[in-house]
């Protein structure tokens, strides 16, 4: 027999079998643009004066574009849909009326949004691929990156989604938290290049701690120590997120 | 009183939130084969009496047995023998109708090819077997109805439970509804429902309860319940837009009790046309007359003082 939270990823495979290809397509078109538009475009600017050395403005920006993009499907699946479920569909109150407990709610559904960025990042770092950004294998290793970072997103953010009453607060949520993340955590401009105190908060976003991890990875660059600490950090909101996600699904659904 | 093990057996069970008082300590025993109805209005704890017995809600005090099992410790194991018919709808409108059935089987961990034969059956029995493949939003409101009828019966339940399972419906498919539930019943599922319809509850139930603010104000077979709390029939009068103070009091003493409403006159006797002779005997022109059975709705007016469906 199988375990209960496979069951609950696969009522979500089953309604992702009809929408795949538009969600696929998306997460094909979006990289294809960025690629033009920064790496083409901005890039010769950027490469022109010199600043990153080395490195080219495309192979920088591309790990960056590919954390982000993590970021933002984790928290696209972790919004109104967990919410919907509750308010609108009301399939969670379904679910706990059979042999389900919270946990296998919550993981299931964790699960099918941790497939979700894989898919997504994947294609992403096949379309820059295609365009001749990806220099190393170790490349592949953004992938569980982008695992982590999406459950270091997802999780705090269904915590999140089951406790609202309306959908205002995630327009909310994405202005002035995941826009500005992905504006200054790294992904586009090195972090050292603003004032001290929008520095301190990039660090602490779980985005710039993805954003490094990814690059080390591209560019084969970082040191070991370090590069556990992103990933431990990434993992400690993942844990205290799916903690706070368990409290917050039991208190809506058990009462 | 039915025989054997009470499938649900609940003593003094109180659920409590801050502090509104939603179930005041009831006693209810729930026995194997029967069709057990909570009948009240809005808020007298009918839902919240359903929510525990489903293990979705724990109680504040009191014990509940739910087949022989605790709900707060056994709760996965009790709810993978219940069938659960909420009250309000909560479909999965990205699934087809059939797929709806068949994750749903998952839950309780049914092989894949048992859950597709299953649904189909389950499909036939509801008669949605050529909306399979459909789409659930186009549905009406009885066929989802029907549809979450048939996701309750994915496990093979022992005990089905119903809140308000016709609310919102026409009176053609509720009474679609009564005719699947009562051939569920003689298949030998024990059923748990909730209503505020007293004609459900008539139609439905071998025994119920009437529930008023949490409390249980009266209990048994919709029949003894009407036999013991009122007369055989009523006698309503109406007398147009007029005040019916003066007419009430002419009533009085007339059949075996007299019950002011604020549209009609209720005359409760065991002879209904008597009672109506008589009233027109006291010189009173009422603008309509009408002798009928009496019902549960009579039985909750008695023991609450208040009607029904306000």
């Amino acid at each position: 027999m199988a375990h209960p939270t496979l069951a609950v990823l696969e009522s979500d495979l089953v309604a992702y079998k009809r929408t795949w290809r538009g969600s696929a397509l998306s997460s094909f078109i979006l990289p294809a643009l960025f690629m033009l538009g920064f790496g083409v475009g901005v890039g010769q600017f950027v490469d022109a004066g010199g600043r990153l050395g080395q490195v080219s403005y495309v192979d920088y920006i591309v790990p960056g574009m590919l954390a982000s993009t993590a970021m933002q499907v984790a928290f696209g699946e972790a919004t109104w849909p967990v919410m919907g479920r509750f308010i609108w569909i009301r399939t969670y109150h379904a679910m706990v009326a059979a042999p389900l407990r919270i946990i296998d709610i919550v993981t299931g559904d964790l699960l099918f949004v941790l497939l979700r960025v894989v898919v997504s990042t994947g294609v992403f770092l096949a379309v820059t691929a295609a365009f001749g950004a990806v220099h190393s294998v170790w490349s592949l290793a953004t992938l569980p990156v982008a695992v982590l970072l999406g459950m270091a997103t997802a999780a705090p953010v269904f915590a999140f989604a089951a406790v609202v009453e309306t959908d205002s607060y995630f327009p909310l949520l994405m202005r002035f938290v995941v826009i500005p993340m992905s504006l200054f955590a790294g992904v586009f401009f090195p972090v050292e290049s603003m004032p001290f105190g929008l520095q301190v908060l990039a660090y602490v976003s779980p985005l710039w701690h993805g954003v490094e991890l990814c690059r080390a990875a591209t560019l084969g660059t970082g040191q070991l120590t370090p590069l556990l600490g992103h990933a431990a950090y990434l993992a400690l909101w993942g844990l205290v997120g799916f903690y706070l996600a368990l409290r917050s699904f039991r208190r809506r659904l058990v009462v | 009183m039915p025989a054997g093990q009470p499938l649900i057996s609940a003593r003094s069970l109180v659920k409590r939130f801050g502090e509104l008082v939603a179930v005041d300590g009831i006693d209810v025993d729930v026995y194997p084969g029967e069709a057990f109805g909570f009948l009240g209005p809005n808020g007298a704890g009918k839902s919240s009496t359903m929510r525990m017995i489903g293990c979705v809600s724990t109680a504040t005090a009191g014990t509940l047995r739910v087949l022989g099992m605790d709900p707060r410790t056994d709760g996965v194991a009790i709810r993978a023998r219940l069938g659960v018919c909420p009250q309000q709808d909560s479909l999965d409108p990205e699934l087809t109708v059939r797929e709806n059935l068949t994750t749903y089987a998952r839950y309780f961990g049914v092989p894949r090819r048992v859950a597709r034969a299953r649904a189909d059956e389950l499909l036939e029995f509801v008669q949605l077997a050529e909306r399979a493949d459909s789409k659930v939003d186009p549905l009406s409101g009885g066929m989802k109805r029907r549809l979450t009828i048939a996701r309750a019966l994915v496990n093979e339940p022992q005990i089905v439970l119903l809140d308000e399972p016709t609310t919102g419906l026409d009176p053609q498919a509720r009474h679609l509804v009564w005719e699947r539930l009562f051939r569920l019943k003689q298949q030998g599922v024990t059923l748990v429902l909730t209503t505020h319809y007293m004609d459900e509850a008539e139609q439905l139930c071998d025994r119920l309860v009437v529930m008023d603010n949490g409390r249980i104000v009266g209990e048994g077979s919709p029949r003894s319940l009407i036999t013991e709390h009122v007369t055989r029939e009523v006698v309503e009068l109406r007398f147009g837009d007029e005040p019916l103070d003066a007419p009430a009091s002419k009533l009085a003493g007339l059949g075996e009790r007299v019950e002011v409403l604020p549209d009609r006159i209720l005359v409760y006797a065991s002879d209904g046309d008597a009672a109506a002779a008589a009233v027109h005997e006291r010189q009173l022109t009422p603008s309509s007359v009408l002798v009928r059975r009496s019902t549960l709705e009579d039985v909750f007016l008695h023991l609450t003082g208040r009607t029904l469906v306000d």
